[in-house]
């Protein structure tokens, strides 16, 4: 019997001691009523793409908007882009 | 999305500094300014020189924000640190907190008054609606806006900048070090871009 509370007593320890090395985020981000921490911004996706080149997303679509800008990113690795 | 970061690779950049002309032309930087710079180590040290080209770092937990005595800044959901230029006083502490000396400050008077604070803003503009000509004055242009990423590392002609979601930029820097085969303790050409082409057999034409 002492022993089985001595496992629990040993993981209810452990697990308190995990709780240590959750990531808390370090600032808001939260972007509400038009602002980010009480200054005022816009959101980009909420923008038309540009009548001219090539970006292409939906306004107002976050998910499409991050897809362009995934495209664009790997359009630096040029062992994809050019070969190797 | 992950974070936008920046991510330098010493063994490709070459120092040529197009990074910060770029960045000065794009965003019509004031004069004084350099948002981007180069630092080299062991200038003229043939084997050891290395170069990096350093701005705003958008850190996750940014001093200059912690230390702001107006509590201009603030984080973008892309990880990006912007501030708002009708809030700063210009009074300089970003500029002591921050360890890449990004913050800067151009001269706002005859006699050297310091204007109010001006940095990187990864190509994301600034509280003014987005594309506008006030936004472009205060903070240069929104490339983010317009679905493309900043023009320092999209531009870099040996791609040592990359600059983007931090996820994609350090599968692509881990891709280099694979090909390279070693870590950054080696240095030359092949480190940097790999073997060079196999040559062409004897007797056939180039």
């Amino acid at each position: 019997m002492s022993a089985r509370l001595a496992v629990t007593v040993l993981a209810a320890m452990c697990l308190v001691a995990l709780g240590g090395c959750g990531e808390r985020p370090q600032a808001e981000t939260a972007y509400k009523q038009g602002k980010y921490q009480g200054k005022p911004d816009t959101l980009p996706w909420d923008d038309a793409p540009p009548a001219y080149g090539s970006a292409k997303w939906t306004q107002g679509d976050k998910r499409s908007w991050e897809d362009q800008i995934k495209t664009r990113n790997l359009s630096q690795n040029e062992y994809v882009r050019i070969g190797h | 999305m992950a974070r936008m970061k920046f991510l330098c690779d010493a063994e490709r950049c070459i120092e040529c500094n197009g990074c910060v002309t770029a960045c000065k032309q794009e965003n019509d930087v004031p004069w004084g300014v350099n948002r981007r710079r180069v630092v080299t180590v062991n200038d003229g040290v043939v084997g050891a020189e290395k170069s990096i080209s350093v701005a705003c770092m958008h850190c996750s937990d940014a001093p200059c924000m912690a230390v702001c005595p107006v509590d201009c800044f603030y984080r973008t959901e892309d990880g990006v640190v912007l501030h708002d230029k009708d809030l700063c006083i210009g009074c300089g502490y970003c500029f002591y907190a921050c360890p890449f000396g990004a913050p800067q400050f151009p001269q706002a008077g005859a006699f050297g008054l310091r204007g109010k604070m001006d940095k990187c803003t990864f190509c994301s503009g600034g509280p003014e609606p987005d594309g506008s000509e006030a936004e472009f004055k205060k903070y240069g242009r929104n490339r983010l806006a317009e679905g493309k990423l900043p023009v320092c590392a999209e531009m870099c002609s040996t791609k040592a900048l990359l600059g983007g979601d931090g996820d994609v930029i350090a599968d692509i820097y881990r891709q280099r070090v694979t090909v390279r085969g070693k870590g950054s303790e080696v240095w030359g050409w092949a480190t940097a871009y790999g073997p060079p082409p196999a040559k062409p057999a004897a007797g056939s034409k180039s």
